[in-house]
């Protein structure tokens, strides 16, 4: 089993992130639920720990620095769903909607 | 205790007393000291005379402290008392303390007594403070200082706006040829290092400054003695100056303050010696400033107006003179001008005194009978001015005529022209004022009155040094040696004063002349307003007009200078500064709100929009990167 | 450092504690001017004494405080005016007073402040309480008018941060003044960093044509906030043109001294012809104000030692004047609510003292003989001269431009038949005038006194400034 990703070049860890990072990034741009644009975000944050995990295995590193980031970058990802879930939960309260577009109120 | 501190101290202990305690202390508490003060300053110098006059120690220093050291240039609060300084300090004092005594009675109902007499003693500090110094800051300080007591003296008046306007002009004037007077110090800094009579003077005796340097010098300093001195241009000051009380008239703008243009001359010798284009310039506008106030004082109706405009005339005489390089005459002509004018003064002002002022000569006549005294001095006193044989006037003015003569005839036949003038304007002034009938309303005429001993007494002394006044340089034909103030100043020209040879019967020819001169002057002017009884007219056309508005040289002045800079000020002000550099400078910020609309609509609040234009910039970023890395 | 603590203690205690009186304020202010006075010794080296230096921003910024003669000197000028402005503050405006003090604290620090960052720190310290005093104090709606002169001022700050930052970058990233000086520049990078400090520093003084905030910010501010600004804060320009233009950037000297000399007399003219005809008493001491800095610009570019000399001596006796002439403006606008000459006239005739105070003033300021203007213009006329006698005649006509202003209003205020009412001026009016009338007639006789204070560290600072010239010519 660990022969699999033994075998897997570097390249193919790179070309699987960038599709997701990808996914995840129009998903941001294009979609205007904002439950979904928080699922995106997480999408885009967990394409770069698959990066960073990757390229500690290519490296060689021993002390293990990116996936060190890894969990970093998980423990701020979690972070950033609750406080953007709290948001989202009292902009529905306010508003009954979770679209975005509508929340364009920073231009005054 | 050295002499110039009590000379100088003395005025300046008046000034401070009358004008921090004045308003507390009795008039006449406050007119003794005034008078006091300057009498003591008079009765110092008179001893030092014989100090002064030793030929081996002709004058006494006094350093006090350095007011500025700027590198090596070291300016000091220092004073000397040489023969000049002393001339000019009995001339201050002594006519000073008559006029200070005078003024005791002449402003006794007046709010400012005390005021009056600290700017009195005020300004009699400064004019000694100029002649007194030893360098040219000191003279500076002092011309400066009459220009302000000057000032003061003429607006004394304040509440009457037109005085206002007169002193302010007369403070103006002065202050351009101030700075003429101020570019020529920095000239001299930069040429010699020094301001210090005793420094510069040497080194331009020794010839090794080029003519250039010293014409321009010169004639800067000159540009400062004809604001002083009321010369043209910068003449027509003194008439309006009239507006301050007569006794001020008499002190400062005829005796004192106007020669302080002659004695810088006289002082700075070597200087203009030595620069013959200066020499012809002081010349030919003196001779102009003779003439051309002499014209005019034909046809003013105002008592102190018309002797204004003779003072004009008189100091135009005396540039004369120094343009010949007849300093002596010149310094000559000064004193018994004092004398003279003073007494004119002074006499005008008891005229007017007598008169509750009145001033305007149209409505005066038959004063004669009214007050005697008065009558008599000023009649002296014309006579004086107008070169009656043996009078003081007569040899100084005569020794003038000499001088120009034997440098240029042309110039002689226009200042002997001017003499004639003097004589018809003096008794002209003098036939309408006191002979004839009065030409007022007769009970006014009732109210004439004599004036009081303290007015009358300084008259009598004057009229006697106008008589007696020539003695002080009688001419060579008489005592068959040098007249007594060129001796008296031989020791103090570095370079020899020049003296032309003249011959005997050259010599009678133009006294001859001269006399001649005052007896058609006077026929004429008898003819005119005693004999015809002719009263000015009111509206004078053709010459008559032009002289009456005084060549027009102040509605000249107006239009093509005060008019002018109000113009420029105005749209300095409203155009320049307020459209045009304010349109540069403020026109950026229309500019940024114009930016700041275009981006307003890129920035719509819409977080999505945003994101793009992120994501957009990044690649764009990563791409540039790619390209050109 | 105790100038700068002790401002801003007396600042904090002006803003939270409930203390209205004029002369305790003004006790508090007579301080650090005792504590001056007690240091003068300090200000006798004429190197310099470095009094305070700690590390700020790593090494590469250092605080470092130093006194030296010019520096004692410009603290004195400010300690002497801060007593004089503050006492004349209206009792409905007691806030002001703490901005006062803040801005005491600015302005020591800019004047001793040996680091080139120090100084812009200071620099905009300075700035900050006098846009809240022109903006809050006036009398009228005064928003457009400060907003103009604050973005006016802070453009030319931020010139002379970049030219700072950019000298120090070339100096191997240290601020302090000492390895500012001594870094060579080339010609056009001495023209750049020269050019944004010389626009800080036109701007502050100011230089024409970069005058245009002045005359409506002096005409709309609160009597005091002119008082700070003409009175002290333009010296922080012309501090700054001899301390750290001439030195640092001394090779563009060359290149813009015909400039600025030739801009400083078209602004002596300038500011002279338009003074004679403004109906605004304040409008007109503005504009006198620019004609008068200008000849002590003018002075400081001719760079010799009668210029530099003469213009400091200019410099306290113009701070002293010009607060007097808006003292007296204060004082008759209280009274009879305007300031306007059309509207003014006859205050002689009721007030004798203040007429006496008021003239001594007036002809102070136009630098009649034995009054102070005389000594400070003479010398910098005198430089004038030297340097170009066309210049020299040029300038000169400010003596007389000057006389003509200067009587106007004094004329048109003072004299007349005009019967204006006029309330009683109160003692505590007249102190602040008889001060600076004082000032008039002493150092009108004594300047020597004034300038033996500076004139070592002049000679040492015009040592700097040739040898830094010397560098490239």
């Amino acid at each position: 089993m660990l022969n699999v990703f033994h075998n897997l070049e570097i390249s193919h860890y790179i070309y699987l992130s960038t599709v997701l990072f990808s996914i995840g990034l129009f998903g941001v741009l294009f979609r205007r639920n904002a439950i979904v644009l928080l699922m995106c975000i997480e999408l885009m944050l967990n394409s770069v720990n698959l990066l960073l995990a990757a390229f500690t295995e290519y490296m060689g590193d021993a002390n293990a620095n990116g996936q060190m980031f890894v969990f970093f970058i998980m423990v701020v990802a979690a972070a950033e769903a609750a406080v953007g879930l709290a948001i989202l939960v009292m902009v529905y309260r306010n508003t009954r909607k979770t679209d975005v577009s509508f929340l364009d109120q920073l231009k005054d | 205790m050295n002499p110039i501190i009590l000379i100088l101290g003395l005025p300046l202990l008046g000034f401070l007393i009358n004008g921090v305690l004045g308003s507390k202390l009795p008039k006449s508490v406050v007119g003794a000291i005034g008078t006091a003060s300057v009498l003591g300053a008079f009765i110092i110098a008179i001893l030092n005379w014989n100090i002064i006059s030793q030929p081996e120690n002709n004058s006494i220093h006094l350093d006090l402290f350095t007011f500025l050291q700027i590198d090596q240039l070291s300016l000091k609060v220092a004073f000397q008392l040489d023969r000049l300084s002393i001339w000019m300090t009995l001339i201050i004092t002594g006519i000073g303390t008559l006029i200070h005594l005078y003024s005791i009675s002449y402003m006794k109902e007046d709010d400012g007594f005390y005021k009056f007499f600290a700017y009195l003693n005020f300004f009699i500090f400064n004019m000694l403070l100029l002649v007194l110094g030893s360098n040219f800051l000191m003279m500076f300080f002092g011309w400066e200082g009459v220009g302000l007591c000057s000032y003061l003296l003429i607006g004394f008046w304040y509440k009457n706006e037109d005085y206002g306007k007169a002193a302010r002009k007369a403070f103006i004037m002065n202050r351009i040829g101030d700075l003429g007077l101020l570019l020529g110090m920095f000239l001299i800094i930069s040429q010699f290092g020094s301001l210090d009579y005793s420094v510069v003077f040497p080194q331009i005796a020794t010839g090794n400054t080029s003519t250039s340097m010293l014409t321009a010098i010169s004639l800067l300093l000159f540009v400062g003695a004809t604001g002083k001195s009321a010369q043209i241009p910068l003449f027509t000051w003194l008439p309006d100056a009239m507006a301050g009380p007569t006794p001020v008239s008499a002190l400062i703008h005829a005796a004192t303050m106007v020669t302080a243009g002659i004695y810088l001359t006289v002082r700075c010798q070597v200087l203009f010696a030595l620069s013959p284009l200066t020499n012809e310039i002081i010349l030919w506008v003196g001779l102009g400033t003779a003439v051309m106030a002499a014209l005019i004082g034909l046809k003013q109706n105002d008592i102190k107006k018309v002797l204004a405009y003779s003072t004009v005339s008189q100091l135009g005489f005396m540039f004369v003179a120094l343009g010949t390089g007849a300093y002596s005459t010149a310094l000559f002509h000064v004193t018994t001008h004092a004398f003279f004018k003073a007494l004119l003064f002074l006499g005008a002002g008891s005229v007017i005194h007598g008169m509750h002022h009145e001033q305007d000569i149209r409505h005066m006549g038959g004063l004669k009978s009214k007050m005697p005294l008065t009558h008599l001095t000023f009649l002296i006193g014309t006579l004086a001015i107008s070169g009656f044989p043996l009078l003081s006037g007569f040899f100084s003015k005569d020794e003038i005529l000499t001088a120009v003569f034997l440098h240029n005839k042309v110039a002689y036949v226009l200042l002997a022209g001017s003499a004639l003038l003097t004589t018809i304007y003096m008794f002209r002034l003098y036939f309408l004022t006191f002979h004839g009938q009065y030409r007022n309303h007769h009970h006014a005429f009732d109210k004439v009155h004599e004036s009081p001993m303290n007015m009358t007494l300084p008259l009598m002394v004057l009229a006697l040094l106008s008589i007696v006044g020539g003695a002080l340089n009688l001419p060579t034909y008489v005592t068959h040696s040098d007249g007594f103030l060129l001796s008296w100043l031989k020791p103090l020209f570095i370079i020899p004063q020049s003296i032309h040879e003249i011959n005997h019967n050259t010599e009678y020819v133009l006294i001859g002349i001269a006399v001649l001169i005052f007896v058609s002057g006077f026929l004429i002017a008898r003819n005119i307003f005693v004999s015809k009884a002719t009263v000015p007219a009111e509206n004078s056309t053709g010459l008559g007009g032009i002289l009456q508005n005084k060549f027009y040289v102040d509605e000249f002045y107006n239009k093509v200078f005060v008019r002018p800079l109000e113009i420029t000020s105005s749209v300095l002000h409203d155009l320049i500064d307020g459209l045009i550099l304010r349109a540069f400078t403020f026109g950026i910020f229309p500019m940024l709100k114009l930016v700041g609309r275009l981006n307003k609509k890129v920035q719509n609040g819409n977080i999505e929009m945003y994101l793009l234009y992120m994501v957009i910039a990044i690649v764009l970023l990563l791409g540039v990167n790619l390209i050109f890395a | 450092m105790e100038f700068i603590l002790i401002p801003i203690l007396a600042s904090l205690i002006w803003a939270f504690l409930p203390i209205k009186s004029r002369w305790i304020a003004s006790g508090l202010s007579l301080i650090s001017l005792v504590v001056l006075l007690t240091k003068y010794n300090q200000g006798s080296f004429p190197d310099g004494l470095v009094v305070f230096d700690q590390p700020w921003l790593g090494e590469s910024v250092r605080f470092t405080l130093v006194i030296d003669q010019i520096t004692w000197f410009m603290l004195f000028l400010t300690q002497l005016l801060l007593p004089i402005i503050v006492l004349s503050v209206k009792d409905q405006n007691q806030k002001l007073i703490a901005w006062a003090f803040l801005m005491q604290a600015g302005l020591n620090g800019v004047f001793m402040a040996q680091d080139g960052l120090i100084f812009y720190l200071f620099w905009e310290l300075a700035m900050i309480p006098i846009y809240f005093i022109t903006l809050q104090f006036s009398e009228k709606d005064n928003f457009v008018t400060t907003i103009r002169f604050f973005i006016y001022t802070f453009v030319g700050s931020l010139a002379m941060l970049a030219s700072l930052i950019y000298l120090a970058s070339l100096s191997g990233g240290s601020f302090a003044y000492a390895d500012l000086l001594n870094t060579q520049l080339s010609h056009a990078q001495s023209l750049i960093i020269g050019g944004g400090l010389l626009l800080a520093f036109a701007v502050k003084i100011p230089i024409f044509p970069f005058h245009l905030w002045q005359a409506d910010t002096y005409t709309n501010s609160p009597a005091q906030g002119s008082m700070l600004l003409s009175g002290i804060m333009l010296k922080m320009g012309l501090y700054g043109l001899i301390r750290w233009y001439m030195p640092l950037a001394a090779e563009s000297i060359d290149f813009y001294q015909p400039i600025v000399m030739t801009l400083a007399v078209v602004g002596i003219i300038y500011g002279g012809i338009i003074a004679i005809r403004q109906d605004d008493m304040k409008r007109i001491t503005a504009y006198s104000s620019l004609s008068h800095v200008g000849l002590i610009a003018a002075g400081f570019f001719t760079l010799n030692s009668s210029g530099f000399n003469g213009g400091l001596l200019q410099m306290l006796v113009h701070g002293l004047n010009v607060v007097g002439m808006f003292l007296i403006i204060d004082i008759i606008q209280k009274n009879t609510n305007t300031r306007n000459l059309s509207e003014l006239g006859g205050i002689a005739s009721k007030y004798k003292f203040f007429t006496v105070l008021f003239f001594i003033i007036v002809i102070g300021t136009a630098a009649a003989p034995l009054t102070s203007g005389f000594p400070g213009e003479f010398m910098l006329l005198n430089s004038v001269f030297k340097y170009n006698s066309i210049h020299g005649v040029l300038s000169g006509l400010t003596i007389i431009l000057c006389a003509v202003y200067m009587l106007r209003i004094f004329q048109k205020s003072a004299l007349g038949s005009n019967e204006i009412a006029m309330s009683e001026v109160s003692f505590v009016d007249y102190v602040p005038l008889i001060i600076v009338a004082f000032s008039v007639l002493f150092i009108g006789l004594f300047p020597q006194v004034i300038l033996e204070i500076f004139t070592l560290s002049v000679e040492k600072l015009m040592l700097d400034i040739s040898n830094a010239k010397g560098v490239l010519s």
